[in-house]
């Protein structure tokens, strides 16, 4: 008996929040979760301002008001998926915006995924995010796409007609750029000449780089992160190679000049396609940077502000071309995507959901890092 | 591969043996005495190259002052570990005095991490060790030369010491027997805390050399090359320095020349080096020049 009436109740209460779910009919509500505390707060902070700045530009959508409701997940894991479900149940929100770091959003994905909500990743690079989600899609690429980024960069900007990989098999994101970087290369009519292993931890690099070398390669991909990729690119200064060396992301980091000093000195890596100092700017993004200066002097614009920025925009473009604010609705905008401009550059979203757009690419010229150009890879 | 690719792939092999051989001889000494396994040995490594790059960032000292004074303290540092963590351990079970090995090694890993930060450092060179010098077709650094001469001599003195002196008469006495040694009037801890002065030194003077070869500074970076030089020194029979120097050295050269000849195997050179390894020892199970000793009770 009692066991019946405690169904009951929890069926009166499903049904409940199945009615109120409807109403509202006036106001769009967008839901955000970042990280805005913990470990990660960085890197969310700069990404709600993005959204929030979005959000002041275009605050309606077909005579309706977009109303935003940001959740902190604090940088964890549990929080994560705590804040999406109560952005679904408490806040009944029609979309999601979220999240930077690829583990909170695959956890607030999990929960959006189940009760059919579109959620819109910033900065969640790894593949499995959106791998077998149906209402899960991002703004940023996926990591081993700049792979295909650098190939396109070395065959058609730097004229390489071969290359040669080094690559760290004890890490995905290597692996993975390595793949993306060959089959670009491959099908532009470029030649891979020789690929190397080694395994993260290792300091030695000598017999890869002279094996390398016997191959006169015109250019040498290391997806590495930064600490080996200098090591890396003194042992091949002090070996005496000739060729050019490019990376990933994962080389961002100042230390890579103090590390490896003039070694690095012309070494080239894909990034983000947004940087304040690029040169070849979007009417978007030159809109943004303005608006962004203006609102925070003092205070340079960043990607992630700019992909919190796309997130929002993208979102609005597939309501609007859907004619409705309606989950499943957006969900298949969003699907469709193609050819939209954002600060980011022009994103058109693929099968898996993931982002296609122009990859950064950086060079140390100097001593310093310099923005040298967007490049559409050649997938 | 031509003549000049194999010279300097040679030339690549002895330099990485040559400081595993350096690693090595800390490991088989401090075993071939107290039967113990020093694992904080691989963090005395890290010390030693990181307290030059301190001395020369933060004192400002020269190069080669910076250097000494660097292996100096840690042979300090390696005798002030013998007498708080090992000394007191000395008659308990052998177990007991190998955890507290693996306990100071990880207490030196993160005070290091505490202190040092995790992020990476660069390593100053001097700029005579950095121009490269051609011989023909190969292009030899001054370094690839110097640390495979500097580990010679650190051998050649550590083998003056061992066998021409009377400290030197007193490990190898301790190594054969302990209680006797005692008996017989040897200061046993005393020689005990010089061998692992002189280890530290060692392994100071490899960490050294390893920064100056692979220019970055980490607190775990003397985990990789201390396990490996671990390995060598069982490989080449523990508890001989020469074994030591054979075992390290031909460790640099399967490694290296693995890549060389087997471009393919690259990535999985360790593994190869290991199973080589492996069989080596399941034919001579004391290692290359290792003496079957009765076990002490």
């Amino acid at each position: 008996m009692k066991r019946l009436v405690v169904l009951s109740l929890v069926l009166a209460m499903v049904c409940g929040f199945a009615g109120m779910s409807v109403a509202a009919d006036d106001t769009v509500r967008i839901g955000v979760f970042l990280p805005l505390t913990g470990q990660n707060a960085f890197g969310g902070q700069l990404e709600l301002e993005g959204v929030q700045m979005a959000h002041k530009e275009m605050g309606e959508i077909m005579g309706k008001k977009v109303e935003l409701f940001v959740v902190d997940n604090k940088s964890d894991k549990v929080e994560s998926a705590n804040a999406v479900k109560r952005l679904i149940e408490k806040e009944k929100v029609q979309a999601i915006i979220g999240t930077y770091g690829s583990s909170l959003a695959m956890a607030g994905g999990e929960v959006s995924e189940k009760a059919g909500i579109p959620q819109v990743g910033t900065s969640c690079t790894n593949p499995l995010v959106t791998q077998g989600k149906k209402y899960i899609f991002r703004v940023c690429f996926i990591d081993p796409f700049q792979g295909a980024g650098a190939a396109t960069y070395a065959f058609k900007d730097l004229g390489a007609k071969k290359a040669a990989l080094l690559i760290d098999v004890a890490n995905d994101y290597s692996v993975g750029l390595a793949n993306f970087f060959k089959k670009s290369f491959n099908k532009m009519g470029g030649e891979i000449v020789a690929t190397l292993n080694y395994q993260s931890g290792d300091q030695d690099f000598t017999a890869q780089l002279q094996e390398i070398m016997s191959k006169e390669p015109d250019v040498l991909f290391i997806p590495s992160y930064f600490a080996e990729g200098a090591i890396i690119m003194k042992q091949a200064k002090e070996l005496g190679s000739k060729f050019k060396i490019m990376g990933g992301d994962a080389m961002d980091n100042p230390e890579i000049t103090a590390i490896g000093g003039d070694a690095v000195e012309g070494f080239m890596h894909t990034t983000f396609p947004y940087d304040p100092s690029m040169p070849d700017m979007n009417p978007v993004a030159k809109k943004f940077t303005a608006d962004w200066n203006k609102a925070n002097p003092g205070k340079d614009p960043n990607v992630n502000a700019a992909l919190g920025y796309d997130a929002y925009m993208i979102i609005m473009d597939a309501i609007k071309r859907a004619g409705s604010a309606e989950p499943q609705a957006i969900t298949d905008a969003l699907a469709a995507t193609k050819g939209f401009v954002g600060v980011t550059g022009t994103t058109t979203i693929n099968e898996t959901h993931d982002a296609e757009k122009p990859v950064g690419l950086v060079m140390i010229k100097g001593g310093k890092k310099t923005y040298v150009g967007s490049i559409t890879p050649e997938l | 591969m031509n003549l000049a690719t194999f010279i300097q792939h040679f030339l690549n092999s002895l330099t990485l043996g040559s400081l595993y051989a350096l690693i090595a001889i800390g490991y088989t000494m401090v075993y071939g005495i107290l039967r113990l396994i020093n694992f904080a040995h691989s963090e005395i490594f890290m010390l030693g190259a990181y307290l030059v790059f301190w001395g020369i960032t933060l004192f400002h000292l020269p190069w080669p002052v910076a250097m000494v004074a660097s292996i100096i303290l840690v042979a300090g540092i390696g005798i002030l570990v013998d007498r708080i963590a090992y000394r007191p351990l000395r008659d308990a079970p052998r177990i007991s005095a190998l955890i507290s090995a693996i306990g100071v090694s990880f207490f030196l890993q993160n005070v290091a991490i505490v202190f040092f930060q995790a992020i990476p450092r660069q390593v100053y060179r001097p700029a005579w060790l950095e121009n490269p010098m051609l011989w023909g077709d190969v292009r030899v650094l001054p370094l690839t030369l110097f640390v495979p001469l500097l580990s010679l001599f650190l051998m050649l003195a550590l083998v003056y010491i061992v066998y021409h002196t009377k400290a030197g008469l007193g490990m190898r006495a301790i190594s054969k027997d302990i209680e006797t040694s005692y008996l017989m009037g040897v200061s046993v801890n005393k020689v005990i805390a010089l061998t692992f002065g002189i280890g530290s030194a060692l392994a100071a003077a490899s960490g050294i050399m390893w920064a100056l070869r692979y220019p970055q500074l980490q607190p775990i970076m003397g985990a990789i090359p201390g396990f490996k030089a671990f390995i060598a020194a069982v490989f080449g029979g523990i508890g001989s320095i020469q074994g030591a120097v054979i075992g390290g050295v031909a460790l640099g050269f399967i490694e290296i020349m693995t890549v060389a000849f087997f471009p393919d195997l690259a990535g999985y050179r360790d593994a190869f080096a290991f199973v080589l390894l492996i069989g080596i020892l399941l034919v001579k199970p004391t290692g290359l020049l290792g003496v079957k000793t009765e076990d002490k009770v």
